[in-house]
């Protein structure tokens, strides 16, 4: 009989996961397609759940994670930031947003201290992080000394402490990520719905 | 007190850069209701439970020849739940150069300052607030050359 045995911990683990395998060989090919299926639709929902978001904010990442300490004390590396874009929303001094240099891909929070708005509607603005002595010039292009509507990803609105930390870890540690992808999709796969 | 001097930090033309002296006095108190800002005898502000700090600024607006809206923040200070909630600066000269985009500033009668605020949660929101009172600045109408500030 499985399980019992003479030896160390090592048989025995083979056999609880002998069993989990067992269990899979004898679900039918119904049941394993109904956990598929399962499987797609919890991610299909997950992913309307972020294009809806996306729609109703206006902005094409409407929950970034802070990367940096540059607006410390208010925001600290990990806190998760919600943004929204509205088209007609005014740019003014102040205000925190998060913005993409031009060629650049990881945006930028920081704030607006400066606003030159002509009666057309051009903005031209300057951002500086609260925590840094001088303001962005040094980080925006060559040769570019203001920002533009165009670069705003969005406006911060609301912010929730330390939860984005997890992202960070993901991508500082990528092994984490795939053991952590791992164990979600085995779980999904496995768990029977009685 | 305007000076017509070449901006080295930004675009290589000589803009208008101004300097402003001022006082701020206000009182930022602990309060059950409403958020407002004591200033020149009006209101109060509150720090609750859900307040983490304050980020106060000052910002001068103004409209020039060249743009309909300008907005340049001359001081800013973080005020964390437990500071002293009543500021009183006296003779402040700003931290940051009040450059203009051009040259608005000669004889510019209508510069005002207003100090807002953005409020910092533990969690939640995070809303702009500006303060009631605001003081006019007018910019006189010649260029100061002395190299004195």
């Amino acid at each position: 009989a499985r399980g019992e045995g003479a030896g160390p911990a090592g048989p025995r683990g083979g056999g609880a996961a002998m069993d989990l395998f067992g269990d899979l060989r004898r679900m039918n090919k119904r049941q394993l397609y109904y956990q598929v299926l399962n499987f797609a639709m919890i991610v299909s929902s997950a992913l309307m759940i972020w294009k809806g978001l996306i729609v109703v904010t206006g902005s094409e990442s409407p929950i970034v994670v802070v990367l940096s300490g540059s607006m410390e004390p208010a925001f600290h590396r990990g806190d998760l930031l919600f943004l929204t874009n509205f088209h007609d929303d005014p740019i003014r001094a102040g205000e925190i947003v998060v913005f993409k240099v031009e060629g650049r891909d990881i945006p930028i929070v920081h704030r607006v201290i400066k606003v030159h708005e002509k009666g057309n509607g051009n903005i031209k603005f300057l951002t500086k992080g609260d925590n840094n002595e001088v303001d962005d010039r040094g980080l925006y292009k060559e040769g570019q000394n203001w920002l533009e509507k165009k670069d705003v990803v969005g406006r911060a609105r609301g912010f929730l402490p330390y939860v984005g930390m997890v992202t960070i870890i993901m991508n500082d540690y990528p092994k984490f990520k795939y053991a952590l992808l791992a164990v979600m999709g085995a779980y999904v796969l496995l768990k029977r719905e009685s | 007190l305007r000076k017509n001097v070449e901006d080295f930090t930004g675009p290589r033309e000589r803009s208008d850069l101004g300097f402003v002296t001022f006082d701020i006095t206000a009182d930022i108190l602990n309060r059950k209701n409403g958020l407002h800002i004591f200033w020149e005898k009006n209101t109060l502000i509150i720090f609750d439970w859900n307040v983490k700090q304050l980020f106060l600024y000052l910002s001068a607006e103004y409209s020039t020849k060249n743009n309909a809206l300008n907005q340049v923040v001359l001081w800013d200070k973080i005020m964390l739940r437990g500071d002293n909630p009543r500021l009183s600066l006296k003779d402040m000269k700003s931290k940051y150069f009040f450059f203009d985009d051009g040259n608005g500033l000669k004889g510019n009668r209508n510069i005002t300052l207003t100090l807002s605020w953005n409020v910092v949660p533990n969690a939640g929101i995070l809303p702009l607030v500006t303060g009631s009172g605001h003081v006019s600045v007018p910019f006189p109408d010649t260029y100061e050359t002395t190299k004195s500030y």
